[in-house]
């Protein structure tokens, strides 16, 4: 049998020797240059840290390829950020532009410090999941290619950070991202009456339903849905695969800007909606691209230096944030979901 | 018959700068069939714009009730490779740390049972070892487990906790966070693996207030460095900052949150009470400021994507813990949670929409915190509240 319970192995093993001997003690760090990190300890040791985008879909072959450079080039250590980057941990400074040069060479991108483009943490889209709206890796990929030197250099105002979620569910949880690209239906779910009383538990589907929009059919001995209640999310579908949501003439895309999870200068802030549907046109989605890049490129003219894309909308306002990115304002913006009285305007300060 | 089929649409992706998962997949595709299959199923929701997996199914290994997704093509007949092409979730090491032995190891063993397709990392923090049939997950686990490691959570139960990479490489971190991510996943092996509670449960550390693994708005309890006595302030440093150019005024004085900072041109002040420890003077100038000498952990509780009740950003439960080894009073206060949640939940209600609906009120008296101003943004502004029965003349 065996062994159960174990739990990942202690990380202390997979440090290198520059951290365990510094660690907690590190004193500061300065980016040397885009996707180049030095931290110095107290003691006076150096670690610099080579940051690589990846695809976050790898192939072992690839991983195997990182690990190669880090034994050749950090003595075979290495770490995964939170968004998908790989970080070569490099103790000896003659080793940066060696690694650098194989890094340009192997056409790994460099980057994603400081004033930057960060890596798009992304979802499984139809790659490998059953209530995908849209494909993940696909748009990410489309996306990086259009906006890929702001990923290499550091010239945005601030951190960008993009995140997909290819449905409702937000596995990849895209709620709080400067932008977030967000997978959603647009039609009601399709019943199949037959296979509900076989595949699930009526009361859980009828209480899975965040608006009450279901209710029981007792002749069918399964259920309907309010078509003037149900808002797509296709949580029904997620409690019971009789529920069918997916729709391809009316899938696609909704883009949702300003939020944030640091603390700095502001707390974190939702992302809110600019635009409420762009179609699924695999496989490059040049629509996507295009609302993405134009709405970085007026955030990137008008904000002040440091000023967070919610921070710069917060500043001029969010009618001044739809004239200046030319996207038309929709009934879909006004919330009508369970919290929405706080999002109306309650004076008469606003801009023309 | 697989070998014939062309993927023009997925060929698009190869094109551009940034790694194309497409020529990726397609390299592994030469020596493992399922892969050729995921690409060219792939091809066909390209092609028709809809997924074609199945909706779950529920597979697993002895002894545990989550850490495999099952998974299954909708079209077997025509991509028979990926029929069964199951998800295992590998618990990651705290900070995603790694040796290349021990990747090369993993890799070995998901080369041997899988199809060699992984994702580094899934959103909650694990390995994603994506592909496989149900009859390799025992003898694949079994490997793992072998070689000293575990499966990561799913379904019901608490789920991988994830952290920042903390004192290893980050002079902000004010807690150890990738020793208290490790100590709580060992404490509660049973509950990550099986799953017994109304939904899910995450638990993310970040080591400061600029959360790096986005605490409050991924985890349903979210630990966060902080420090309770002024932070450190290096004047000849400031100065140096100056004398290179550095707008400390317009970059740092003035956006201060709290107007808790000064600057002369030659010393820089701040007005300790004023100070919310937002992270962004740190930021600004890591090698003049840093985080001060009594530190602990903010706690919060409740934050959640949208699904179902709208997304919630997890709100203060704990002002300040001191976060030392063995960290019996953050265990306590997870134990006293979960089974007030357990108690009351419904099924599918995370915490936070436990507490939405049941009311703060009612949660804190139940785990035993009292009510401090720094839990809310503001107080309520309706007269709607409740009195317990003792607090009423009888």
């Amino acid at each position: 049998m065996p062994k159960t319970d174990l739990g990942p192995p202690n990380y202390e093993q997979f440090l290198p020797p520059v951290i365990k001997e510094n660690y907690g003690s590190w004193k500061y760090h300065e980016i040397v240059k885009p996707g180049v990190l030095k931290h110095v300890a107290k003691s006076g040791d150096v670690l610099y840290s080579v940051r690589v985008g990846s695809a976050r879909l790898l192939s072992m072959d690839k991983i195997l390829e990182y690990c190669d450079i880090a034994d050749k080039y950090c003595g075979g250590y290495l770490r995964f950020t939170s968004r998908h980057n790989v970080e070569f941990l490099v103790s000896d400074e003659k080793n940066v532009e060696p690694l650098l040069n194989e890094l340009k060479e192997k056409g790994l991108p460099v980057g994603g410090t400081g004033n930057s483009l960060k890596n798009i943490i992304h979802t499984q889209g139809w790659v490998h999941c059953h209530s995908a709206a849209t494909d993940a890796s696909g748009i990410v990929k489309a996306v990086m290619d259009e906006i890929y030197d702001y990923y290499t250099s550091m010239t945005l105002p601030a951190p960008l950070k993009i995140s997909l979620a290819c449905c409702l569910n937000m596995c990849g949880a895209v709620h709080c991202s400067d932008i977030a690209i967000l997978g959603i239906h647009r039609t009601l779910p399709k019943i199949n009456h037959e296979m509900v009383q076989k595949q699930c538990e009526i009361p859980t589907l009828i209480a899975s339903c965040p608006t009450g929009a279901i209710k029981p059919n007792p002749k069918l001995k399964s259920v309907e849905v309010n078509p003037e209640k149900c808002m797509y999310c296709g949580n029904c579908f997620t409690m019971c695969p009789s529920m069918p949501i997916a729709d391809p003439d009316n899938d696609g895309v909704a883009l949702l800007v300003g939020g944030k999870v640091s603390n700095a200068r502001t707390g974190p802030m939702f992302s809110r909606l600019a635009v409420p549907y762009l179609p699924n046109n695999p496989p490059r989605w040049p629509e996507v691209v295009d609302a993405i890049k134009n709405l970085i490129d007026v955030w990137a003219a008008n904000a002040r230096p440091g000023e967070r894309y919610g921070e710069w909308i917060d500043r001029i306002g969010w009618e001044s944030f739809f004239k200046l990115t030319g996207l038309p304002f929709t009934d879909k913006h006004i919330d009508d979901f369970i919290f929405s009285v706080p999002s109306f305007r309650s004076t008469t300060n606003f801009k023309w | 018959m697989s070998e014939d089929k062309k993927t023009p649409l997925l060929d698009e992706l190869e094109k551009g700068p940034w790694p194309s998962f497409v020529t990726d997949m397609k390299k592994l595709a030469e020596k493992k069939p399922a892969v050729k299959d995921v690409l060219d199923q792939l091809e066909l929701s390209y092609a028709e714009k809809k997924g074609h997996w199945k909706h779950g199914g529920i597979v697993g290994v002895t002894g545990y009730g989550g850490g495999v997704i099952g998974r299954y093509s909708d079209k077997p007949e025509e991509f028979p490779n990926v029929a069964e092409f199951h998800t295992m979730r590998i618990n990651q090491p705290s900070g995603w740390f790694y040796t290349t032995d021990a990747l090369r190891d993993i890799l070995k063993t998901w080369d041997k049972f899988g199809s060699g397709l992984t994702n580094m990392h899934g959103a909650t923090g694990d390995i994603i070892l994506l592909g496989t049939t149900t009859q390799n997950l025992q003898p694949a686990f079994n490997e793992f487990s072998e070689k000293g490691w575990d499966l990561g959570g799913s379904g019901s139960d608490l789920r991988s906790p994830s952290c920042c990479v903390g004192p290893a490489r980050c002079e902000n971190a004010c807690i150890d966070t990738l020793d208290i991510c490790y100590n709580l996943t060992q404490e509660f092996q049973d509950e990550l693996h099986r799953p017994m509670w109304p939904y899910k449960f995450k638990i993310k550390v970040s080591g400061c207030a600029n959360d790096c693994v986005a605490s409050v708005a991924r985890a349903d309890f979210s630990i966060v460095g902080t420090w309770r006595d002024t932070l450190n302030i290096d004047q000849a440093e400031v100065r140096a900052y100056a004398n290179n150019g550095y707008d400390i005024k317009g970059m740092v004085v003035e956006k201060c949150p709290s107007n808790a900072l000064e600057w002369d041109g030659k010393t820089l002040s701040i007005k300790s009470e004023e100070c919310v420890r937002c992270m962004h003077c740190i930021n600004k100038m890591p090698k003049a400021l840093s985080v001060g000498q009594e530190k602990g952990a903010t706690i919060l509780i409740g934050g959640k994507a949208t699904i179902l009740k709208s997304a919630f950003l997890s709100w203060v439960l704990v002002p300040f813990m001191k976060m030392e080894p063995p960290y019996d009073e953050v265990k306590d206060l997870l134990r006293k949670i979960w089974e007030w949640w357990d108690e009351n939940g419904k099924m599918r209600e995370r915490v936070g929409e436990l507490i939405y609906r049941k009311g703060m009120r009612v949660f804190l008296r139940d785990i035993g915190l009292d009510p401090v101003p720094q839990m809310v943004a503001a107080p309520r502004a309706n007269p709607y509240f409740f009195w317990w029965p003792e607090e009423i003349n009888k």
